[in-house]
């Protein structure tokens, strides 16, 4: 059963991978702009911006009144996605659990419960994740539906209770867009239930699926080369070979596939149907290890064919390939000790797309990675690998901040220096106007207090001209001077003091609505000038304002941001030393391992040759082969 | 090994704060509120066309001009929005010019601009750009306002 075990590994689980939570019209340009970097896989970027936003977003007065507001959960949920995608797993679920804590409805926190669980799935907390999907109760989003009943058999499996994961995946069966996962993991959790005829009956389902994309013809593959791994170990070989028949002959499991259903038909004595399998296989990749293999038993079916003399050829080319190939993993281990690897891995245009770790074995000057495709693609290794891309991203970034920090040293300088000379005047005059300006503003809010006024208890002396009232006045000052004299001479000219008060005041009452009404239209003529006045003394106090604060109170926060940065520049160099030590160590003793096997294979395949041209020279007529 | 993890992690937490610091003091510094625009650029929901570039200029000067990848485009055409341009204008009323360089489904290119008006208050000014193919049936250039 090894290589069942192998082969069936851990379920499929890439069914659960978060994606962005996306929204319907979207309100908040910044939640955007951490999703466009979360789309291209900028996860540091993604988080900065989303970590920010929600961090205005929860010390707002009213937050409902922020654009952030209408995404707020789905920003939360993105935050949790985003820190597993960054391999921040201690801080994953934080943003999420506060939703849960918050006071929202039922399907917003069961979704929350959802994202939780599968976050704790992830990090391997399954007692955790247990009790995260023990909170869903009531309504769950119709989009989540299928996916949480996805990851609680996952958890079931995981704890070791498949029967229970049996139930969830059968009532999953009808799911179009898990149908691969569900019918792979479903046959999975019956092996592990012990209910083997099932799982192989389940197995051969999903190993017929229809595929259209790769992902689902993957699973087919997957299902149908461990269906058929199951039957050969089970002696049932030609059930086997049917089933590893189905195996895409272009997939990734076709290798394998292929080797082993060559094992089937030799298995049942039939090397000449062994041979065609394998006959496809021998001439593909030699640094795969089902192809080194099926070098060695091609010789074998033909010497048990008793077709002594091309075995012992084929021995003797693979004894070539053989030593060849050490040659190549010896070379491969020195130039990882050089440190080859490494530079291979973190070249930016090997990085492009996903496939990159594929493509690099295609690089002419990195042998280092022919043998470490295996290695690469496993989970453990992507995961060092992305961290150690990590680190060295983080490395350049603080390269950039040093830069950045220095710059703003400079800006700040500068600034002070144009701006020190100048204010001291800039500020004088500036007080001159600003008194002036205050003298006319009181004014304006004398009159209109005094026009207010006169509408209650009117008073027409108030809008007087001043000639009208210098013409009062001279006129007061002849009633003085005149005095109470009743000489003839004066009782005519104060008769006239009196007709021309007279005057005066007709003018003044019969005019006084008209002049009410000017003044009011003068007093509003005013606002225009004022506002604008207002408006250019706002500006100005803000500009003046925006000088000082362009240049000054900076120092204290750059300097410990230059130190802050300077310190994690020294902790990730010493970060990218060990993690590159470690992924230089697996790779290998990887190699090594493989090495070693290429030793044993080396032996022999020498043996092979020896033997098959011992049986040749004692068998003369097949001599040669054909 | 989980030493070492655990040490990355607290790294890149460390990382983020300084990185959110650092903005808020470049802001600070360099686009203050009282003079900051910022533009940014969606591509409407379903639309197809492959964006090429965007050019911008605000009051005659040109601003940016942006060439997309592959992957960018698919960030955008899955509803992320692109910070394209971040600076300083004066208070008051800007023009903007929008220039949109793209390709059809069929292959046929297409070129679309846009002339716009902004007002530039006190507080930062925030410009979305939702872009969209000839075909779409959609006003190619929409200026909403944030």
């Amino acid at each position: 059963m090894r290589a069942t075990r192998q082969l069936i590994g851990l379920v499929l689980v890439l069914g659960l991978a978060a994606r962005p939570a996306t929204c319907g019209d979207l309100k908040d340009l910044y939640f955007g702009e951490a999703l466009y970097h979360a789309y291209q896989g900028q996860y540091f970027d993604a988080l900065q911006r989303l970590d920010t936003e929600l961090a205005q977003y929860h010390v707002l007065d009213e937050p409902k009144l922020d654009t952030l507001h209408y995404h707020i959960n789905d920003a939360e949920f993105s935050v949790g996605d985003f820190e597993l995608d960054y391999r921040m797993h201690q801080r994953a679920g934080r943003a999420i659990k506060a939703v849960l804590e918050g006071a929202v409805d039922e399907a917003v926190r069961n979704e929350a419960a959802f994202r939780l669980a599968r976050i704790h799935f992830q990090k391997g907390q399954l007692d955790d994740a247990l009790q995260a999907l023990a909170r869903i109760k009531g309504p769950v989003p119709e989009e989540i539906k299928g996916d949480l009943e996805f990851l609680r058999a996952n958890v079931y499996m995981a704890t070791g209770q498949p029967g229970e994961a049996v139930k969830v995946l059968s009532q999953l069966r009808s799911n179009e867009r898990l149908a691969g996962f569900v019918a792979y993991n479903l046959s999975i959790a019956l092996l592990q239930d012990g209910r083997t005829q099932e799982a192989i009956e389940q197995l051969d389902k999903a190993g017929q699926l229809p595929a259209d994309d790769p992902a689902t013809l993957a699973i087919r593959d997957k299902s149908n080369l461990v269906l058929g791994t199951m039957l050969f170990e089970s002696g049932n070989f030609e059930r086997a070979r049917q089933s590893l028949d189905r195996v895409h002959l272009e997939g990734p499991f076709s290798n394998q596939a292929l080797l082993r259903a060559g094992w089937a038909e030799a298995s049942a004595q039939q090397y000449d149907r062994a041979l065609v399998p394998w006959n496809i296989l021998v001439g593909r990749e030699p640094t795969d290890a089902a192809v080194q293999e099926v070098i060695l038993a091609v010789p074998h079916a033909y010497a048990s064919l008793k077709l002594h003399g091309r075995a012992a050829l084929l021995y003797g080319r693979a004894l070539e390939l053989f030593s060849n190939q050490i040659e190549r993993v010896d070379a491969s281990i020195r130039s990882i000790r050089e440190g080859q690897f490494l530079n291979a891995l973190i070249r930016e245009e090997s990085r492009e797309d996903e496939t990159w770790v594929i493509r690099l074995r295609n690089l002419p000057d990195a042998p280092e990675t022919y043998y470490l495709m295996e290695l690469m693609a496993s989970h453990d290794f992507q995961t060092a690998l992305h961290n150690y891309l990590d680190l060295e991203d983080l490395r350049s970034r603080f390269i950039a901040w040093k830069t950045s920090l220095d710059a703003f040293d400079d800006i700040i300088r500068l600034r002070g220096q144009n701006y020190e000379p100048l204010l001291p005047e800039v500020d004088a005059q500036f007080r001159a106007l600003d008194s002036r300006i205050r003298l006319r503003l009181e004014q304006r809010k004398h009159l209109a207090e005094r026009l207010q006024a006169i509408l209650t208890a009117p008073r027409p002396g108030y809008l007087a001209t001043a000639e009208e009232q210098i013409a009062g006045e001279r006129i007061a000052l002849i009633e003085k001077r005149l005095g109470n004299s009743n000489d003839p001479e004066s009782l005519a000219l104060r008769q006239r003091a009196v007709r021309l008060r007279g005057a005066l005041t007709w003018r003044l009452e019969t005019e006084y609505n008209d002049r009410l009404t000017a003044a009011y239209v003068h007093l509003n003529e005013l606002k225009a000038p004022l506002d604008a006045l207002t408006r250019q003394y706002d500006a100005f106090v803000g500009t003046r304002q925006a000088a000082t604060h362009s240049y000054v109170g900076y120092d204290v926060q750059i300097a410990r941001l230059r130190e802050r940065v300077g310190d994690a520049l020294q902790r990730v160099d010493m970060l990218i030393a060990r993690q590159g030590h470690m992924i230089e160590t697996v790779a290998i003793n990887q190699l090594e391992a493989r090495r070693e096997r290429l030793a044993v294979q080396q032996t022999e395949a020498r043996f092979g040759v020896a033997d098959s041209y011992d049986r040749a020279a004692r068998a003369p007529s097949d001599a040669g082969g054909q | 090994m989980r030493g070492l993890d655990e040490q990355i992690q607290e790294i890149k937490s460390d990382s983020l704060r300084m990185s959110a610091e650092l903005s808020q003091l470049e802001e600070k510094l360099l686009y203050p509120s009282g003079t900051q625009v910022a533009i940014f650029v969606a591509v409407a929901k379903g639309d197809t066309m492959r964006l090429d570039a965007v050019r911008l200029q605000i009051d005659g000067q040109l601003v940016a001009h942006y060439i997309y990848s592959a992957k960018e485009l698919q960030a955008l055409r899955k509803g992320g929005v692109q910070r394209i341009y971040v600076g300083n204008v004066a208070t008051g009323d800007h023009k903007l010019d929008v220039l949109v360089d793209g390709k059809l489904e069929g292959g046929a290119d297409f070129s679309r601009t846009g002339q716009f008006t902004f007002r530039k208050e006190v507080k930062p000014r925030l410009v979305g750009l939702t872009l969209a193919g000839p075909r779409s049936g959609n006003t190619p250039i929409t200026l909403g306002d944030w």
